[in-house]
């Protein structure tokens, strides 16, 4: 679906820019979890499932609080729950609401093969339009993070959209409205790091000398942030990647292995052509053919004068 | 050795016909042609946005994604069978050292000047071999990279890898396939041994000249 209020700045699989006139005055959009805020109520996994109508299958428990146990395509966020003990032998509980990050700089585009299937808005928000979707899974392939999932009944790949249709009409996601707590906050990209620096320093007079934002630099930033007490450590957060980039084998095979490959595809097919009219084709000429036919017939009637003299 | 098939046909000018290709052959190759331009034409779609037009060949792009890992199956069973008939004449020997160092006289048609060739020249032998690789690579890394059944089995790392070696090896097999096109174009008298199954004793003597003298019985 086309937001008419939101133009797009990147359009997976398509050569030519897209319209992009507009773009928000105030930049960019972001949502910041502030990780030590959150209490791990879900309150944020429910409102997603309210609002982009999402029924997870009831599933079973694995002897920890994340539930569902991963991101599908009917979950598009969940509470990954991580138990750490610090130096100081005390537990840390940490929580981090997973989901796509909304990479500025997307491998999941940078791979898609199906024109339109993904877009970045100018606002940031990278966002799939499913009925233009192939179901082939690079987007799987290109994402640092692990974030999309296939569906395997429509054969279509599914994520968080950050809420772009009620962004669009000057809402907050529906996860952000829903948090009790505050720890998950939605607006501009600058005034949420302006948020995030205050945090930051709060935590730090706490105790958490490592404290800071993610907003990995390795994807362009990211339009989903988070405060981390151990920014040092993103690892301890299920695994969130310290220091994620779009894989070195993504961008040989997104990048300049397609003009290369068609041109010398085209350089072969020229190529003949040229040698064609240049050197032209290698002929068996009529004198050729005759003498050829000489041969065979000499052979055989050697042959036949063999059979005959037993 | 008896060879009747070189003493009945006859070409439209009266040339006298070998034959080179089985039915069966020819069948084998052609089934093998037809995948690989499917394959060709539907994985150029997926590897570049300038040739997303061709999603049409198919039937738009998710049956793309559903048949060209099928068709690339049958490719591979056929091509399989393909190289395991023509193995045996693909081994180079030291006239096709000779040959690809006069690869100057190969492009400019002095063919006189060539070591006498068997069935297969060592350019034509090259490419076998190149394909046989290729085709390996492809099968390997397109199950790898079939995410409706087989991608959920490896690491992410793997999978990346396969995309780039699929990509790459569909590459060389594809400026392989179109040298190996140009070159039944260019060399008068190839086509036919595809199409009907024959050559001129003419184009057996000048191209392939041991093949002749061995299958004249000379």
């Amino acid at each position: 679906m086309a937001l008419q209020s939101l133009d797009i700045k990147r359009l997976s699989a398509t050569t030519l820019p897209e319209p992009q006139i507009r773009e928000p005055a105030t930049g960019t959009v972001a949502k910041l979890i502030d990780v030590s805020k959150c209490i791990g109520c879900k309150a944020c996994q429910t409102a997603c499932m309210e609002w982009n109508d999402l029924r997870d299958e009831v599933g079973d428990t694995t002897g920890v609080y994340d539930n569902p146990r991963d991101l599908t395509e009917h979950s598009w966020t969940v509470m990954r729950f991580s138990e750490y003990e610090n130096t100081e032998g005390d537990l840390e509980w940490l929580i981090r609401k997973d989901g796509c990050m909304h990479c500025e700089d997307p491998g999941c585009l940078k791979a898609c093969p199906a024109p339109g299937a993904i877009v970045q808005y100018t606002n940031g928000i990278v966002d799939f339009h499913e009925e233009n979707c192939i179901g082939c899974g690079y987007c799987v392939t290109g994402c640092p993070f692990n974030v999309p999932r296939i569906s395997k009944k429509d054969n279509r790949a599914y994520k968080c959209t950050l809420c772009s249709d009620r962004v669009a009409v000057g809402q907050e996601p529906a996860c952000v409205k829903t948090c009790p707590t505050g720890a998950i906050m939605f607006g501009t990209k600058e005034d949420m790091k302006q948020q995030a620096a205050e945090r930051i320093v709060d935590l730090k007079e706490r105790g958490f000398q490592n404290a800071g934002l993610y907003d990995p630099a390795g994807v362009g930033g990211t339009h989903v942030m988070y405060v981390l007490h151990h920014a040092d450590k993103a690892n301890l957060y299920h695994g969130l990647p310290q220091d994620p980039k779009i894989s070195a084998m993504v961008s040989l095979w997104k990048g300049l292995s397609k003009p290369l490959a068609l041109a010398g595809i085209a350089f072969a097919a020229v190529a003949g052509f040229f040698h064609y009219t240049r050197v032209g084709p290698n002929e068996v000429t009529e004198a050729e053919e005759l003498e050829a036919q000489r041969e065979v017939d000499e052979v055989r009637r050697s042959r036949e004068a063999s059979d005959e003299t037993p | 050795m008896k060879h009747p098939e070189h003493t009945t046909l006859r070409d439209v000018k009266g040339n006298g016909l070998i034959v080179r290709y089985t039915p069966n052959e020819r069948t084998n190759h052609w089934i093998t042609a037809i995948t690989f331009v499917l394959l060709a034409l539907s994985g150029l779609a997926m590897f570049h946005p300038a040739m997303a037009w061709l999603y049409a060949l198919l039937g738009g792009g998710q049956w793309t994604r559903i048949l060209h890992p099928f068709i690339g199956c049958v490719m591979f069973v056929s091509f399989l069978i393909l190289a395991l008939r023509f193995w045996h004449h693909n081994y180079l020997d030291k006239a096709d050292m000779q040959w690809m160092r006069q690869f100057d006289d190969v492009l400019n048609n002095r063919e006189d000047k060539l070591p006498p060739i068997g069935k297969y020249n060592a350019g034509q032998k090259l490419l076998f071999f190149t394909m046989v690789i290729c085709l390996v690579l492809l099968l390997l890394s397109g199950i790898v990279i079939w995410r409706r059944y087989f991608s959920f089995y490896f690491p992410i790392e793997i999978i990346r890898l396969a995309a780039v070696v699929h990509a790459v090896t569909a590459f060389v097999l594809i400026v392989g396939i179109i040298v190996h096109i140009y070159a039944a174009l260019w060399v008068k008298g190839s086509i036919g041994a595809m199409t009907r199954g024959t050559v001129t004793y003419g184009w057996a003597r000048k191209h392939h000249p041991n093949w002749f003298k061995e299958t004249i019985g000379k």
